[in-house]
């Protein structure tokens, strides 16, 4: 077969190799609580939670949004910020210790700047009084109290808030 | 003859390069990095060895490599740690409001969702300022809150500092000696090595990088690039959103006036608010403020009593 065949026949299987790949990339979720919801917009109603290390197969995407499969037959749209592409591992402590370190492919979980670390940081800083800091977190505002606050007041999200 | 010009020269040369390759070949395979180091009083085995390996990475990343978790625990404590030169505004309802408005702008904004969440405070103070610690804590002043005319001002405010940390500007000024060292002594810990040092290494890079972050943001303020960043970012929030963009500039507008160039907070960490309005281009620069929605007015009202 001449070279000048061949090249679009190996364009042709990359490609499908590529689009193929694409619709079954794992995805992991990297903040403590993500939402998924109902549409790829951020105006739309939580329909589920996933938990920090989930990891999610991302069925299609529009815009900054991932339609994804959750653990547990959960389905919905999350933020793309949410997520992240290399592999959450729960470290040498955790479940897969084979995992190893931390590498451009695999992210460990609860080390490095961690909750022991701020222990220790907070032993030697007594000065430093985290219970504002704690106060804060526990203020949550709800998908819904957003959207209500915007309605109330007039306040009118472009293109019904996708982008 | 002519034979014998040709290859006999390549052949001399290659023939022992060859040799050496498979040698060096068979060896790595056999040996590995970790029997062929030795340290005085043993030998490194092949585990130890890989995590030198994945040392060795750690040097040349960057900020960017923070992951949100270790950000989160970095933003933490820098809030805590401004906390010890402001006090904290308590009342209730005025924070709930704050955070409302703040959470609804986050979700409109290019990174709405980080490790821990967005979540504000207000501080007990006359000084114009606001702070945005790495993960979204962020600090507003009285002062600060009291130059704003209506909603929409307070949304710009808020948006520039979700501009900050949608950016990750605050991890920017972390030096890199304290991330290599970080990244080094996690990776040393996939391979089961963690010793007490090096957690005690660990804390000593956390320390320094919550000192570089709360140096940057109470004193020497960020670069006018980020500043401007911050901006762009908060007139793409607030046009997506449905505030009036233009409240950025009439809000900074109205900081000039207010504000002593000398003095300290806000007019120290930050550009002349002059430029940024210039910056900020005609898009957003010219105002066509029309009057807010009764129950908009209303509630900010009530807010500002509380402040």
């Amino acid at each position: 077969m001449s070279k000048s065949r061949m090249l679009p026949m190996i364009i042709v299987v990359l490609f499908v190799a590529a689009t193929a790949g694409a619709a079954l990339e794992v995805m992991s979720v990297q903040v403590k609580n993500g939402q998924l919801r109902s549409s790829p917009s951020f105006l739309a109603g939580p329909v589920a939670e996933v938990a920090y290390c989930d990891p999610v197969e991302v069925l299609r995407q529009q815009g900054d949004w991932m339609e994804v499969n959750a653990p547990g037959g959960k389905k919905g749209w999350i933020h793309q910020s949410a997520l992240t592409k290399k592999k959450m591992s729960l470290g040498a402590g955790g479940k897969n210790p084979e995992l190893g370190a931390s590498s451009d492919e695999v992210a460990l979980a609860g080390k490095g700047f961690n909750a022991d670390v701020e222990s220790r940081y907070r032993t030697a800083h007594r000065s430093v009084d985290f219970a504002w800091v704690d106060r804060m977190e526990l203020m949550r505002i709800s998908p819904e109290e957003t959207v209500a606050f915007l309605r109330d007041g007039g306040v009118k999200p472009q293109a019904g808030g996708v982008k | 003859m002519r034979l014998r010009s040709r290859f006999s020269v390549p052949v001399l040369v290659l023939a022992p390069l060859c040799l050496v390759l498979l040698l060096s070949i068979r060896d790595c395979r056999a040996a590995g990095l970790g029997d062929v180091l030795r340290i005085p009083g043993g030998v490194i085995n092949s585990g130890q060895a890989d995590s030198i390996v994945r040392g060795a990475k750690a040097i040349g990343k960057t900020f960017q490599d923070i992951t949100p978790e270790q950000e989160y625990y970095i933003g933490r404590a820098v809030a805590a740690t401004i906390l010890q030169s402001y006090r904290p505004y308590p009342d209730e309802e005025a924070n709930r409001y704050l955070n409302v408005l703040g959470q609804s702008l986050a979700q409109a904004s290019d990174r709405p969702e980080t490790f821990g969440g967005y979540h504000f405070l207000i501080l007990d103070t006359e000084e114009i300022n606001a702070f945005a610690a790495p993960g979204g804590l962020i600090l507003i002043t009285r002062g600060m809150l009291r130059l704003c005319r209506d909603e929409d001002q307070v949304a710009a405010v808020l948006a520039h500092e979700i501009g900050h940390i949608k950016g990750r500007h605050g991890l920017r000024a972390i030096r890199t000696s304290r991330l290599t060292t970080a990244f080094t002594v996690l990776a040393a810990e996939g391979a089961k090595n963690f010793g007490g040092s090096q957690v005690a290494q660990l804390t000593e890079a956390f320390e320094g990088s919550v000192s570089d972050v709360t140096a940057t943001l109470t004193n020497s303020g960020y670069s006018r690039e980020l500043e401007r960043e911050a901006d762009q970012e908060a007139v793409a929030i607030l046009t997506r959103i449905g505030y009036d963009p233009g409240a950025l500039s009439s809000m900074l507008q109205e900081m000039d006036k207010r504000m002593v160039r000398s003095g300290p907070g806000f007019a120290k960490t930050h550009p002349d608010p002059k430029d940024r309005v210039q910056a900020i281009g005609a898009r957003a620069g010219t105002s066509s403020r029309t009057a807010p929605p009764p129950e908009r007015k209303k509630r900010f009202d009530l807010f500002m009593s509380k402040v």
